[in-house]
């Protein structure tokens, strides 16, 4: 059935062809290492290829934003890996940049500028709205939606942090899934516990878990689907679902993921 | 008679406006303490949002039930204040009504509306002392947030009763004065029955004219001392908001929420160490003094803009209310952090005005003596503090720079965190990965078909 052959050219490859790609796709972190979040990266570049996006990715020479430094307060190392990201984009002449993470989003959106690096920065969510606008991404060949209910968990540095509320919802709406909303949604909607550095180290003395919390409330809305759009809220939500013992009912999915599955990618 | 009762009002409008000087005079002082911040970009959109933010009380609508009682509040709070007008210059010229001949039948129009935002006010102060004491709304109770206990619950009943006893009190004068009208006494000018007060007119029904002009002058000046009363009291309260909103939201910052400020300080050091800038070139002159600080510890390190915050602070606990580490019984509460970043500028004033005017050292520090680490360190980022505030404040900017410092300055950062420091600094990821393993999730893609 399937008969592409996924591409997935770097920078370097595509700078010794003199050629320029659309869109730099930044990995992350998580896209990068973290098991669960690979998966992500992986449905989002099988997208690419499919809607013959031409993309790169930088390889081994992307480096990490630098945002959970900043966030913890350790400016220092922040500066670093943002100067020394910004010199290897620069290198490649870098124009728009796409990222399934909204930390890595909001830091080269907002805070590479000041240090000297200026490009257009698109998150995912917004980048497949704008593909199946377009037509170039097409809902149909895979899994039909028609009828799940998905709730939506916004990520705190997409929606709060940068205003993004409705791109995702979108993309949701157009696999004619059953949206329905948290208690708590667009911007009211209650962190996963992550941000901020939160992500590495243990939660200070309290009497719940801030992903508990959240889970409960997506679970009371009687979605089968959480959908998110941030590594860390994919962590949290997972390991909430877990925790709740519902990991066989209700399943976490990036919107990449659920698009991907849509296209039968 | 009238000649000695201006006297005595005109020495205590002058004592009440001279006591408010002192106090406005403090506040800017201490506000300006404060590191310098440029906030003066964008005129025409900060005006804008002063007028939608602060006039229009576009976030107290958020709750439309809320916004609309704190709105009746606001409205008969402004427009009463004309009616305050012609009760100043009475007292002042010794007159009664000074604009009733003016205004004909339109003045009893005009206080009949007054009234009818003064009926207004008391009926909301009521409900809301009710939610206060009665209902118990979860983020007005000390029980459950410690930043509540003592004078802030009482500041907030004191408030809502002084406007309550105000409005009582200009509402039973009217009735006597209205009374007194029909009895045809000398000084009282025919205005004729208003809207409200008419209605209290059977209270006085039996009263003697004495008694009645008693009551009425009694009424007179316990309104205008309770008034002046109430602007002193508001420089000292969480009710301050009255006044600061509007500058608050007219500095608003415009930028995306998620932007973290720039410490330039450290970007000289990045460029230098990574070659970028030449250490002997870019040395010239005070260029590469090491900053005295990385961060804020007191609240001279904070900007002014984050002092004004804490003043405009009105304690309403929205902020704490919606952030997830305070929902989750983690000890950080936003509103502590406004709060108490106002009682250290408070103590500093206070200390200021015993030493003419200068801080002579204490030994305190907003971090450490006021704040805690543990709260510090609790917060995600996630801005819900920030989104919910009416007037605009950012208690997280007040976070991050408390954390800048601990983490930078005094190195106290948790085991994890510097764990991950090495890992960003040694590996580029936050994670104990290689580096050159970051590509490697493409290899089983790259041979699928």
């Amino acid at each position: 059935m399937n008969e592409i052959t996924y591409k997935v050219p770097t920078m370097a490859e595509m700078a010794a062809n003199n050629e320029m790609p659309e869109v730099l796709f930044w990995v992350g972190c998580a896209g990068s290492f973290d098991d669960r979040y690979k998966k992500v990266t992986i449905a989002f570049v099988k997208i690419l290829n499919k809607a013959g996006v031409k993309f790169a990715v930088l390889g081994t020479e992307e480096s990490c934003t630098g945002d959970p430094a900043r966030r913890a307060g350790n400016e220092f190392t922040f500066q670093m890996l943002a100067m020394s990201n910004i010199q290897v984009l620069d290198m490649y002449g870098v124009k728009k940049i796409v990222t399934a993470c909204p930390h890595c989003f909001n830091t080269l959106k907002n805070e590479y500028p000041e240090l000297g690096g200026n490009y257009e920065v698109i998150h995912h969510s917004e980048y497949l709205q704008q593909l199946i606008n377009e037509g170039r991404v097409r809902i149909e060949g895979g899994e039909t939606f028609k009828g799940r209910k998905i709730t939506f968990h916004d990520s705190c540095y997409l929606g709060r942090a940068n205003g993004i509320y409705e791109a995702p919802r979108h993309v949701l709406e157009a696999l004619d899934a059953d949206l329905v909303e948290m208690k708590r949604c667009k911007t009211k909607g209650l962190c996963c516990g992550a941000g901020g550095g939160q992500m590495f180290k243990e939660p200070e003395t309290g009497k719940k878990d801030i992903n508990i919390e959240r889970v409960e409330e997506a679970i009371e809305t009687g979605a089968t689907t959480i959908a998110v759009a941030c590594p860390f809220c994919m962590v949290m939500m997972t390991d909430g679902v877990k925790n709740k013992e519902k990991e066989d009912s209700v399943k976490v999915f990036d919107l990449a993921e659920l698009v991907a599955q849509a296209e039968g990618l | 008679m009238v000649i000695i009762q201006q006297i005595i009002f005109l020495a205590i409008l002058g004592i009440v406006g001279w006591l408010i000087f002192k106090r406005a005079s403090l506040i800017r002082n201490t506000i300006l303490l404060g590191r310098d911040e440029d906030r003066t970009d964008q005129p025409a959109m900060r005006f804008a949002t002063m007028l939608r933010v602060a006039f229009g009380q576009k976030k107290m609508f958020d709750r439309p039930l809320i916004g609309v009682m704190h709105f009746v509040v606001y409205a008969g709070f402004l427009l009463i204040n004309i009616e305050v007008l012609e009760i100043v210059l009475d007292g002042i010229l010794g007159k009664h009504r000074l604009f009733a001949p003016f205004l004909g039948s339109f003045y009893t129009f005009l206080i009949s509306f007054f009234e009818f935002l003064a009926i207004g006010v008391l009926v909301t102060c009521l409900i809301f002392l009710i939610r206060r004491t009665i209902l118990k709304v979860e983020r007005f109770q000390s029980s459950r947030h410690r930043e509540m206990n003592g004078w802030p619950q009482l500041d907030g009943k004191i408030i809502l009763i002084f406007e309550i006893v105000l409005m009582v009190a200009i509402l039973t004068m009217n009735a006597a004065d209205t009374v007194l009208q029909e009895m045809g006494s000398q000084h009282y000018i025919r205005t004729g029955d208003f809207a409200f007060s008419q209605f209290l007119k059977p209270l006085f029904a039996s009263w003697n004219e004495t008694s009645l002009m008693i009551y009425e002058r009694f009424a007179w000046w316990f309104h205008i001392l309770g008034i002046f009363t109430f602007a002193v009291y508001v420089t000292y309260s969480k009710h301050l908001h009255i006044a600061l909103a509007f500058p608050n939201t007219y500095f608003a910052r415009l930028i995306p929420k998620g932007e973290m400020k720039n410490m330039p300080d450290i970007t000289k050091e990045v460029k230098i160490m990574l070659g970028l800038t030449d250490a002997t070139t870019a040395g010239t002159g005070d260029e590469n003094v090491i900053p005295e600080r990385f961060g804020a510890k007191d609240v001279p390190d904070l900007s002014w803009k984050n002092l004004m915050d804490a003043y405009s602070c009105t304690e309403c606990g929205r902020c704490t209310a919606a952030c997830p580490a305070n929902i989750t019984g983690k000890k950080l509460s936003p509103r502590k952090i406004m709060m108490d970043t106002r009682d250290r500028l408070e103590d500093i004033g206070r200390n200021m005005q015993v030493n003419n005017g200068k801080f002579v050292d204490d030994g305190k520090s907003l971090m450490g003596d006021y704040i805690s680490n543990e709260e510090i360190l609790a917060c995600t980022t996630c801005n819900a503090c920030v989104q919910e505030c009416p007037i605009l404040i950012n208690p997280l900017d007040i976070i991050l720079q408390l954390r800048r410092y601990k983490i930078m300055d005094e190195a106290q950062a948790p085991a994890a965190w510097n764990a991950m420091f090495q890992n960003l600094d040694t590996n580029q990821a936050p994670w104990k990965f290689s580096p050159g393993d970051r590509f490697n999730w493409a290899e089983k893609l790259r041979n699928e078909v």
